[in-house]
């Protein structure tokens, strides 16, 4: 496929939130980078942060509690944390799609699902409106709403034309999920971030949406940055894939790679908790995501990790490459564990 | 779908208004306290009284009296006034026009600085506007209607005289047709009574609206922070919908919509406030010929002003939950 | 797990404090309120004539604008108004709290039983509350008024026959969400009895909204009591009720602005101070409230 340009390059990204009990600091300098036409995976457990930073991404990050200490998230060569809050929306608006996690909470209750795309059709990407635009008054002769069904047609929703006219309390929730994916093609140019989209589904309804977002990805060559904590869905989905834990990127490799062979302990405490990708029995990793307020010294796995050394609680480890475009993060590969 | 509603709605209604005549008689009738005796005073003699509750019928059995009491208000007889000796109907007639217009002018203000200024203070949470918003809407709550009535008729009307101190008109009324002057006016191209009425209310209506104002800036406040919270608004935020679509017209419509459920009740608020402001402002509507038959002992006047006022605040309250559902699809779609 | 659980509970109390501390307009409000009960309590002692109070009459002194001598002036009959503002809190601090001891003592049981009863008790309570609430207060309280002798207890017993449906209402609505509890469901596995579950389980369970309710409504009350007081139809003179005071010095306006706008300054601090302390103690309890 030859070189692609990176479109979303992601450097020492931390995130703190500042609580009662004390600062928390959950993410701990994020690496990530998505190259054009990729699909790349961002897998953890629940709680590892990978929501934080599509919502930093996105700019929808709770700010206070949520503060931004250090790092930078290069999008199409602008840094997103440098520009103004009204320009770095229009850079996001403009060029960045999204899907959310839960369908039953992400459309406007009060509003039909026509009124909605049509609105998201004929307005994107402006920052502002005019007041008459504004009142509705002054609509832009178009086919939006042929739009609309064109695009409900496309994410294989039935009588699409029956549907622009429904109020989302009368849709279920994979019916939602659809219409929130034929919203993000209409905002999609550049980046599709996907932020857990199955999880708040019912489990065959799952499939029919997984199976969607597949087809669609590779239909339309969209890049995307696939939120899951499901290492199964992501096989299925990515090119690459970034293991997260407690804040920081544990290991990033070609999906195949990845899953082959794993080089952090985390990595594999992942695949082997996953009964159908080994076909052991289910195993797991003992012990649980980390208290950011005061999170182990060091590598932030050690308390949970089978091959701790002495310098795992005195040292972070950096990202290093191992050969083959793969980064981990880990003393056992790093120049400082084997010496 | 509104058929539906009526039919689930009407006999509720019903019940409520069965329910208010009867409140209504029971205070008339039941409580301590005689009518008769108190119309004509401590030195009538017993005779006289006697003569008075023959007249009025208060000598019959209650389930009689309450019969006779329902079927002149089904024939929307509402007995004499014992001040005016005219029939309570005329009377009210003649005066509710002025009183609908005050309570409706004052609710205006109300929703309409309300909604702005609760946006302003969500838009800018925390910061100075937001902050004298909050003063603004304690101050609102807590101000002695009448009181803040008489500062405005000290400090804006006589020391400043910008505006008249009491009264609903000065030169002659509009042309009667709806009996509202202010629309009257407009309907009759009749500027001159059009600024004479109008000066005449921005006092009262502003008086009266302070407290629905500071209550309504809090609630769009309070629901506009909440929408700005909501899932959809941070989803349709990223995906590119305008930034001023998605506040005036996404968010907006949501935080209305749940503001809509107290409009009912500020409704009842300015109508029994009304009483209060009406009198500080002499002003000619059915709330202060309430006030005076409860002042004079005029029963029939006082019961029928309350039942007017029962009434209308039902209908009210239906006419916002009729809004409610078309606003909301999820209360209209539900079963 | 035991430190986790620990910190979890300083953060509890922690939380309530930094939402108290958020709203420091809610001291003042404490502030005021402890200041007007303290000078309705010291009534005596505080005011400069304290004779004033009553129907004393001083024609020499009549009319005096706010001096060193009298520094809110005098009234038609030569009373110190400071004197009698400073009494008059007594009368609206008891108004206040008489009607919310009916208001509660009524309607807090009423709603209590039709929530924990359902069936036909519920339906009566509620539907009489419903019908109470479909006429305006304010209104409802002027036809009380209208049927009964007009004085100071006639209106307190006015302003509490419209109030009480606020509280069934209020009760009710605790009842419904807390009736499925656990701890209800325990009790009555017990064999509890239904009376002691519905006031020593129940009712201890809404005590937050109840508080932060009878602390806004403190302030309301003292409003309508005061407005029935204006209106002529609360307490009468020479009573130094506040809205009454408003009232007569209406009639010297606007020449002797004194007399109205001091005593309806009362109102409004007193009122004030329950809505400030009202709306900190529901940040503090984190409950809503209508």
């Amino acid at each position: 496929m030859g070189v692609r340009n990176t479109i979303l390059n992601i450097e020492g990204l931390k995130v703190h939130f500042d609580t009662l009990d004390g600062t928390s600091r959950v993410l701990d300098g994020v690496e990530l980078s998505v190259r054009e036409g990729e699909v790349v995976g961002l897998v953890g457990e629940t709680g590892c942060g990978k929501s934080i930073t599509a919502k930093t991404i996105l700019r929808s990050l709770p700010v206070p509690p949520g503060r931004i200490i250090e790092g930078e998230i290069l999008f199409l060569g602008d840094n997103l944390l440098e520009l103004s809050r009204e320009e770095g929306h229009q850079v996001m608006s403009k060029k960045m799609s999204y899907i959310p996690q839960d369908p039953m909470t992400s459309l406007n209750p009060v509003f039909s699902v026509g009124e909605e795309m049509g609105d998201l059709i004929r307005w994107h990407g402006r920052r502002r409106l005019g007041p008459l635009e504004l009142m509705g008054l002054r609509r832009k002769h178009d086919n939006s709403i042929a739009k609309a069904v064109e695009l409900l047609d496309r994410v294989k929703i039935p009588a699409p034309r029956e549907i622009i006219r429904r109020y989302p309390v009368e849709l279920s929730g994979g019916m939602r999920q659809r219409v929130l994916i034929a919203m993000a093609l209409i905002g999609y140019s550049s980046l599709l971030i996907a932020d857990e989209p199955t999880t708040a589904l019912d489990v065959t309804i799952q499939k029919g949406i997984l199976e969607l977002i597949e087809e669609k990805v590779k239909e339309e060559e969209l890049s995307v940055l696939y939120i899951t904590h499901n290492l199964g869905v992501a096989r299925r989905l990515c090119d690459r894939i970034y293991v997260m834990y407690a804040g920081t990127i544990a290991e990033t490799a070609k999906t195949q790679d990845l899953l082959d062979n794993p080089k952090h302990p985390y990595t594999s405490g992942l695949i082997s908790s996953i009964p159908k990708l080994t076909g052991d029995e289910f195993k797991g990793i003992d012990g649980r995501i980390p208290d950011y307020i005061d999170p182990p010294s060091g590598c932030r796995f050690h308390p949970r990790c089978p091959e701790v050394m002495e310098i795992c609680e005195q040292e972070k480890p950096e990202l290093v490459k191992v050969g083959g475009g793969r980064l981990v993060a880990c003393h056992l590969f790093s120049t400082g564990g084997e010496s | 779908m509104f058929g539906r509603y009526l039919a689930k709605r009407l006999p509720y209604m019903m019940l409520v208004l069965f329910g208010i005549s009867l409140l209504i008689f029971f205070l008339a009738r039941v409580m301590p306290g005689d009518p008769a005796r108190l119309a004509l005073g401590p030195e009538a003699t017993q005779e006289q009284v006697q003569a008075l509750r023959h007249r009025l019928g208060l000598d019959q059995p209650l389930y009689t009296q309450y019969y006779v009491f329902v079927k002149g208000l089904l024939k929307g007889e509402l007995g004499m006034s014992l001040v005016t000796k005219r029939d309570v109907s005329k009377d009210l007639i003649q005066r509710l026009p002025a009183t609908l217009e005050l309570v409706a002018v004052a609710m205006t203000i109300a929703i309409l600085g309300g909604i702005p200024l609760g946006m302003l203070s969500a838009l800018h949470k925390d910061r100075t506007i937001d902050q004298l918003s909050r003063v603004f809407a304690f101050a609102g709550v807590s101000f002695p209607r009448f009181w803040i009535g008489i500062m405005f008729q000290i400090g804006i009307a006589y020391t400043l005289g910008l505006l008249p101190i009491t009264g609903r008109i000065s030169g002659d009324p509009p042309a009667h047709m709806t009996g509202l002057y202010l629309l009257d006016s407009v309907l009759t191209r009749d500027l001159a009574a059009f600024m004479d009425s109008f000066k005449h209310m921005v006092l009262p209506a502003v008086t009266l609206s302070l407290s629905p104002l500071a209550q309504i800036t809090r609630l769009i406040r309070a629901s506009m922070i909440e929408e700005l919270r909501k899932d959809y608004t941070i989803v349709s935020r990223t995906i590119g919908m305008p930034e001023n679509l998605n506040i005036y017209k996404y968010m907006l419509k949501n935080a209305f919509t749940a503001t809509l459920t107290v409009i009912g009740l500020l409704v009842g608020w300015l109508i029994g406030n009304a009483f209060i402001v009406e009198q500080v402002f002499s002003w000619p509507g059915m709330a202060r010929y309430g006030v005076n038959s409860v002042l004079r002992n005029d029963f029939n006047a006082v019961v029928g002003v309350t039942l007017v006022i029962g009434v209308g605040y039902v209908f009210i309250n239906f006419i916002v939950d009729l809004l409610y559902g078309y606003l909301d699809p999820r209360i209209r779609l539900k079963k | 797990m035991e430190q986790v659980l620990r910190r979890k509970e300083k953060g509890n109390l922690a939380r309530a404090f930094y939402r108290f501390k958020k709203n420091p307009l809610s001291l003042i409000g404490l502030g005021i309120i402890l200041t007007m009960v303290l000078i309705a309590i010291f009534a005596p002692f505080i005011a400069p004539y304290p004779g004033d109070a009553g129907g004393a009459v001083h024609f020499k002194e009549m009319f005096q604008s706010p001096s060193w001598k009298h520094s809110f002036g005098t009234d038609e009959v030569g009373r110190d108004v400071l004197s009698r503002i400073i009494f008059g809190s007594r009368i609206s601090l008891t108004l206040g709290i008489v009607v919310l001891s009916v208001a509660v003592g009524v309607g807090i049981p009423l709603g209590l039983f039709a929530g924990y009863f359902g069936g036909k008790v519920e339906t009566v309570i509620m539907r009489i509350t419903d019908i109470f609430l479909s006429i305006p207060p304010l209104v409802l309280a002027l036809v009380v008024t209208a049927v009964l002798e007009r004085n100071l207890q006639n209106s307190m017993f006015a302003i509490a026959f419209t109030w009480w449906p606020w509280y069934a209402r209020l009760a009710y609505g605790q009842t419904l969400s807390k009736k499925e509890e656990d701890f209800v469901e325990v009790s009555e596995s017990l064999g509890a009895s239904r009376l002691y579950i519905i006031f020593g389980e129940i009712l201890p369970n809404m005590t937050s909204p109840l508080l932060v309710k009878i602390t806004l409504d403190m302030g309301y009350a003292i409003l309508a009591g005061a407005a029935l007081g204006f209106l002529g139809l609360g307490a009468q003179p020479p009573t130094p009720e506040w809205g009454t005071l408003v009232s007569l010095g209406r009639i010297h306006l606007p020449k002797m602005w004194w007399l109205s706008t001091f005593s309806g300054l009362a109102i409004f601090v007193t009122v004030l101070g329950f809505n400030l302390l009202g709306d900190g103690l529901r940040d503090f309890f984190d409950v809503e409230v209508d």
